[in-house]
C-alpha cells in the first residue's frame, strides 16, 4: 500500500508543496531545525501513542454521537436536582448569540478590534447592576464559588483583617473551595444556625463577632433551599464590628425578592448559569461580584471592570478597562489575586437572558417558581411520612425533603425513582448529617402542575 | 468590461484589503424598547397550582420583597436580536480575521463540528448531580481525554476541574503548598521561583496560594539564567512555576538543569503547558523533569475562546501527587465510569462540579480528528509558520527579535519595534492600534515590557502561507507608515467601529462608570 500524506483541513499548509516551499523560504531542510535547542534526550522517539483518529468530520461525528448517546438527559427524565446547577429554559436568542462565530472565538483584543466584546460585557454588567442595585459588577469569574472565596479576600483586603464567619449551612462544596481559597492566611468561623428556620442564630453570631473580622458571608436563598430573614440584623451587626457584609444571591430570584443591598450588603456575589445557560453537567457556571462604586471596594477587585468613556467622536460609545493597575496583568503578584480567562461568553449570554427577560420576566419567573416549589412542598407534605418543613421559614425554587419517617434511604429512594424516569433531589445525608435522611428537590418554571404531581405519585408508590 | 480583477494587485500582489470594521453606531441596550415591550414569555402557573397555594409570598417578610422591579430594558425579540447581532458583527473573532497578532494566546481555528457536537442536547441537557449510570458518555469522554493527556504530558492523572489556565496554575500552586504541608516542610518552604518571561499568573496565583514570588530574568541571550535560579534556590524553595519555550518563542535548552536543581533543594516543579502548541508531540513535560503541569484547553486544544471563557486548564501530576488532586476524578473499574472522591489529602474543591464539560468535550473531538500524527503536524506546522513569519517581520524596516539571535523559535516570537519608535517616535501599541484599521489584532506583550516596545505574534498552524503573506504585509505597511508619516500612525483608528478614546476617565474614581447605572448618576445632561 503506498504511503498518503495527509492534509489536514484545520492545518493549510501541512499540503506537502506548501510545506517545502516554506521550508525553503527559511533555508530549513526539515521542520527538525526549529527545535534544535530541545535536547534530544528530551525529544520523543517516534509518535505518541494515541487511538487513531477519525479523520473526516462524518467519522468523528459518529464516534462522538455514540459515546454521548449513553447520556440519558433532563429532557428524557423529569429533573428535580438543583444544588447549584439549575435546569432553566434557555430562551433560544440565548443560543443564537453564543453560537456567533464573532463572539464564541473572540479573546482579548482591544476596545478598537472588539468594541462589541467589550459593549456586550458592560451591558451583561450594567443589567445585573439593575439586577442587584449596585453600582459595580465584574466580568464575571469562573462560577460562583469563585466570586464568594474572591470576595471574602476583597473584604480581608478592605479591612485589613484575616477572619472571616460563613453559616454552617454553606454547601460543603462550596465551604471546601473557600477553605482551600484561604487557607494560607485567613481563619474560617462557622455560624450556627437557627434550628427553627435554618438562617444564622443570631445569638451565635453575636457572641462570635469581634472588631477583628474581615466579613460575615451569608447566602439567600441558601443552599438549602431557605430564605434568610433577619438579613438585616444580620448586616448591622457586622457593620457594628466593622466587618464587609457578603451576600450570595441566585440572581433568578431578584425579580420578586429585593437585591441584598437593600437589607445591608456591601458585597454581592453568585453564579448566572440560571440566566440563560444550559446545565451541561456542570459547564454552564459563571460568578459575579458586585458592590457599591466607592473607591476602596473597586480597587479590591481582582477581576477586569469594563467601562463607558466618550472617544474624541461626539456621541460615540468607547469602552476600556477600569483602574488596570490594579490587576495582575498590570502587576503580577503585586496586582489582586490574579485575572485571566474566564467565563466571559456567559457573561454575554445572561446579558441577552436579562434583556429577554425584562422587570416584567423576572418578576413573572420568581413568582412562578415560588409558586410551585409551594406547591410542591404542600403535595409532598401531604405523604406520609415525608417531612418537607425542616425549617419554618419560605423557600425559594428548593427544599429540603426528609424521609427519616419512611425508613428508607434517600440512596434508596432516588434509585427506584430513577427507575421511573425521575432524577429525585440530591442526596444530603453524606453532607448534612444532621438532617438526617433528607434530598434537597429543585423546582423552577419548567415544571408543570403535572410534573410535580408525577413526582409525588411517584414518591408515593416508592414508599408504600 | 473592466479587469476589476487586475486592480486588485500590485506587481503580482494582492492590494491590501480596503477594510472597515462594521460600525453600527449601536446604543447602549437601555436605549432600545419601550415600557411594556417583551422579548420572552415565561411558563404560566396553571390554575391548579394557584389556586391551590394562594399568595405565593405568604410568609416571606416585606423587608424582603421587591418594591421596585429592576430597571432592565423593555424590548421584543427581534429588537434584542438585533442588537446582539450588530455588536457581535462589531467584535473580531478568529472566525473572521487572520488572527496571528494576539501572541501566547493560540487563536487557532475552532472546528465547527465540535462546536455542534457540545450543542447536543445529550450534553447540554445534563445535570451534574445526576447518577453515574445516566452520565456514562461524558465521564467516558472525560476519562478517554485524560488518558491523552498523560501521553501527551507523560504525567500520570490529570482534573478537568478549574476553570482556565490561571486557575490551574492556581491549583498547582495549592497542590504544592499540600505536599510540603504533608512533609511538615510548609513553615519553611514559602518560596516560588518564576520567571519573567512565564505568564503573569505564575507570579501572581503562587502569591494567592500563600508563597513568596522570586522573580528570574533572562541572560543577554534570552534564556532563563540558570546562575540567576542557582542563587535563586535555597531551603525554602517550595517549587519552580515556569513556561517553556517562553513567551519569546525561546525554548530553554537547559530546563533539565533547572528541575533537577530545584528538586534537588527539595521543590516541586510545575509546567505551565498553557500553551504548548509548538511542542505538541515533540517533548514532553515528564522527560524534562516535571511533577505538575497544565494545559489550556482553548488555547493549544483548540477550544474556542469564548471573548475569554468558558475554559478548562487541565491540570497534571506524577504519581506522587495525585493523592493531592482536587476531587473527584473520574475512574474507569472495567465496566463504568465513576467519580473517585476517595482522594486522601485532596486540595477539595476549584469549582462547582468537575470542569467546563463541553470544552473538555470539544478538546477530545479535536485530538480525535488528528490523531498522534496530525498532533505533531500542528506542532510543526505552527512552528513552521512562525518561522516563516520572523523571516517576514525582521524584513520590515525598524523590525527586530531581541534574544537568541539567528536562531530558530518555537511557535511565537516577541518582536522589539524599538529601532522604529526611536527613529518615527511611534510607539509599538500604537502600531498595534493602526494594524485594526486592517482588520488584525496586534498585541504587545504582558508588563513589565522586559523587551522595549514590544509585539507578540503567533501564527500558529491555522493560517496558510497567503494570510502569513497577507499579515506580515499589514504590518510592513503599518511600519512604513510609521516613517513616512507619523502622525498618521498616532491618530489611528480610522476604520475601526469607534475612534480614540478617552482613557482618563478610566482611572479616575470620580468619573469611572462601569455600569450604566453608574454612568447615569455620574454623566451630565443626558437627553430623556
Amino acid at each position: 500500500m503506498s504511503f498518503k500524506k495527509v492534509v489536514y483541513p484545520y492545518i493549510p499548509n501541512s499540503e506537502p508543496g506548501v510545506k517545502a516551499q516554506m521550508l525553503k523560504e527559511v533555508n530549513a531542510s526539515s521542520v527538525d531545525e526549529f527545535y534544535r535547542d530541545i535536547p534530544s534526550e528530551l525529544r520523543i522517539n517516534g509518535q505518541l501513542n494515541l487511538p487513531p483518529p477519525f479523520t473526516s468530520e462524518y467519522s468523528l461525528r459518529r464516534h462522538i454521537e455514540k459515546i454521548l448517546g449513553k447520556n440519558k438527559t433532563a429532557r428524557q427524565y423529569l429533573n428535580f436536582l438543583g444544588a447549584g446547577c439549575y435546569q432553566h429554559h434557555v430562551p433560544a436568542v440565548c443560543d443564537e448569540i453564543n453560537s456567533r462565530g464573532e463572539f464564541l472565538t473572540a479573546y482579548a483584543g482591544e476596545p478598537y478590534d472588539d468594541h462589541g466584546r467589550f459593549q456586550s460585557l458592560f451591558e451583561y454588567t450594567s443589567m445585573m447592576a439593575e439586577l442587584l442595585e449596585m453600582d459595580v459588577v465584574n466580568v464575571p469569574t469562573y462560577d460562583g464559588f469563585q466570586a464568594a472565596a474572591t470576595a471574602l479576600r476583597m473584604a480581608c483586603r478592605i479591612t485589613n483583617r484575616n477572619k472571616v464567619l460563613l453559616p454552617e449551612t454553606l454547601g460543603r462544596d462550596l465551604l471546601s473551595k473557600i477553605q482551600d481559597y484561604l487557607k494560607f492566611d485567613v481563619e474560617i468561623i462557622m455560624v450556627k444556625h437557627d434550628p427553627l428556620t435554618g438562617g444564622m442564630d443570631l445569638h451565635h453570631l453575636e457572641v462570635s463577632l469581634t472588631q477583628d473580622y474581615a466579613a460575615v458571608f451569608f447566602e439567600n436563598p441558601s443552599y438549602l433551599g431557605f430564605l434568610e430573614l433577619k438579613g438585616i440584623e444580620i448586616t448591622d451587626m457586622a457593620h457594628d464590628h466593622g466587618a464587609v457584609c457578603i451576600v450570595s444571591v441566585d440572581p433568578i430570584s431578584l425579580g420578586v425578592l429585593e437585591p441584598p443591598v437593600k437589607y445591608g450588603a456591601d458585597i454581592v456575589v453568585g453564579d448566572i448559569q440560571p440566566l440563560g445557560m444550559h446545565m451541561q453537567y456542570g459547564g454552564g457556571q459563571a460568578g459575579f461580584i458586585a458592590s457599591r462604586d466607592e473607591e476602596k471596594y473597586v480597587m479590591q477587585y481582582p477581576s477586569r471592570l469594563f467601562g463607558i468613556v466618550p472617544t474624541r467622536v461626539k456621541g460615540e460609545y468607547g469602552f476600556g478597562d477600569v483602574a488596570y493597575e490594579r490587576t495582575s496583568f498590570a502587576k503580577r503578584e503585586e496586582g489582586n489575586e490574579w485575572v485571566g480567562t474566564a467565563a466571559a461568553l456567559w457573561g454575554i449570554t445572561a446579558g441577552v437572558y436579562l434583556a429577554l427577560m425584562g422587570p416584567q420576566g423576572m418578576r413573572e419567573i420568581g413568582e412562578g417558581i415560588l409558586y410551585r416549589s409551594k406547591y410542591a412542598q404542600q403535595e409532598l407534605g401531604k405523604l406520609t411520612n415525608v417531612n418537607t418543613g425542616m425549617f419554618q421559614v419560605p423557600h425559594f425554587k428548593e427544599l429540603i425533603v426528609n424521609f427519616d419517617q419512611t425508613g428508607k434511604t434517600v440512596a434508596d429512594i432516588n434509585h427506584r425513582l430513577l427507575e421511573r424516569n425521575i432524577f429525585g433531589g440530591k442526596d444530603l445525608s453524606h453532607d448534612f448529617q444532621w438532617l438526617g435522611e433528607s434530598a434537597l428537590f429543585c423546582f423552577t418554571e419548567i415544571h408543570t402542575k403535572e410534573d410535580i404531581d408525577q413526582l409525588v405519585t411517584t414518591l408515593k408508590e416508592v414508599l408504600a | 468590461m473592466n479587469n476589476i480583477t487586475a486592480e486588485r494587485y500590485t506587481d503580482g500582489k494582492p492590494n491590501l484589503r480596503r477594510f472597515h470594521q462594521a460600525c453600527w453606531d449601536e446604543p447602549i441596550i437601555f436605549e432600545l424598547g419601550q415600557p411594556g415591550q417583551r422579548g420572552i414569555l415565561v411558563p404560566e402557573v396553571e390554575e391548579g397550582i394557584k389556586s391551590q397555594v394562594g399568595d405565593p409570598f405568604k410568609g416571606i417578610s416585606d423587608s424582603l420583597l421587591r418594591k421596585d422591579p429592576p430597571e432592565l430594558p423593555e424590548i421584543s425579540q427581534p429588537a434584542v436580536l438585533r442588537h446582539y447581532v450588530h455588536i457581535s458583527q462589531e467584535t473580531l473573532g478568529v472566525d473572521c480575521n487572520i488572527d496571528v497578532g494576539q501572541g501566547t494566546c493560540t487563536m487557532k481555528y475552532s472546528p465547527k463540528i465540535n462546536d455542534q457536537l457540545a450543542r447536543m442536547t445529550e450534553l447540554t441537557e445534563l445535570h451534574p448531580l445526576q447518577d453515574e449510570t445516566t452520565v456514562q458518555g461524558i465521564l467516558e469522554i472525560f476519562w478517554r481525554f485524560e488518558q491523552i493527556l498523560k501521553e501527551i504530558s507523560g504525567l500520570d492523572r490529570f482534573t478537568m476541574q478549574p476553570g482556565a489556565g490561571s486557575a490551574a496554575i492556581y491549583t498547582n500552586a495549592s497542590i504544592i503548598r499540600a505536599y510540603h504541608a504533608s512533609m511538615g516542610e510548609l513553615d519553611r518552604r514559602d518560596e516560588i521561583i518564576t520567571t519573567i518571561f512565564s505568564h503573569p499568573s505564575d507570579a501572581a496565583c503562587a502569591k494567592v496560594a500563600g508563597f513568596k514570588v522570586i522573580t528570574l530574568y533572562p541572560n543577554e541571550d534570552g534564556y532563563p539564567d540558570i546562575e540567576a535560579l542557582k542563587a535563586a534556590i535555597s531551603d525554602r524553595t517550595a517549587g519552580l512555576l515556569i513556561t517553556n519555550p517562553e513567551d519569546t518563542g525561546i525554548y530553554n535548552p537547559k530546563i533539565t538543569e533547572f528541575t533537577r536543581l530545584v528538586h534537588a533543594a527539595g521543590g516541586l516543579c510545575s509546567y505551565d503547558q498553557a500553551n504548548a502548541n509548538g511542542i505538541l508531540g515533540i517533548t514532553r513535560a515528564r522527560e524534562a523533569g516535571f511533577d505538575l503541569c497544565h494545559f489550556n484547553l482553548h488555547k493549544t486544544f483548540s477550544t474556542p475562546h469564548g471573548c475569554g471563557g468558558p475554559a478548562v486548564g487541565a491540570t497534571g501530576v506524577t504519581k506522587e501527587l495525585i493523592p493531592f488532586l482536587p476531587v473527584p476524578l473520574v475512574d474507569f473499574d472495567g465496566e463504568k465510569y465513576y467519580l473517585n472522591y476517595d482522594i486522601p489529602n485532596s486540595i477539595g474543591k476549584i469549582r462547582p462540579f468537575y470542569g467546563v464539560a463541553p470544552a473538555v468535550l470539544k478538546a477530545y473531538a479535536w485530538v480525535m480528528a488528528l490523531g498522534a500524527e496530525g498532533l505533531r503536524e500542528v506542532a510543526e506546522i505552527a512552528v513552521l509558520n512562525n518561522n516563516y513569519l520572523l523571516k517576514k517581520i525582521l524584513a520590515i524596516r525598524g523590525a527586530s527579535a531581541p534574544y537568541a539571535k539567528g536562531k530558530r523559535r518555537i511557535e511565537q516570537v516577541r518582536y522589539s519595534w524599538e529601532k522604529l519608535y526611536e527613529e518615527t517616535g511611534v510607539h509599538s501599541d500604537e502600531l498595534g492600534i493602526r494594524a485594526a484599521d486592517f482588520g488584525v489584532h496586534y498585541w504587545t506583550s504582558h508588563h513589565p515590557y522586559v523587551v522595549p516596545e514590544p509585539c507578540t505574534l503567533e501564527p500558529t498552524e491555522s493560517y496558510s502561507k497567503e494570510e502569513l503573506d497577507e499579515y506580515a504585509a499589514i504590518i510592513e505597511n503599518v511600519a512604513n507608515e510609521a516613517y513616512a508619516d507619523p502622525e498618521l500612525v498616532k491618530n489611528a483608528p480610522y476604520n475601526s467601529t469607534v475612534h480614540t478614546i478617552d482613557h482618563y476617565p478610566l482611572d479616575d474614581p470620580q468619573q469611572w462608570c462601569i455600569t450604566w447605572r453608574a454612568y447615569k448618576r455620574k454623566a451630565q445632561q443626558i437627553p430623556a
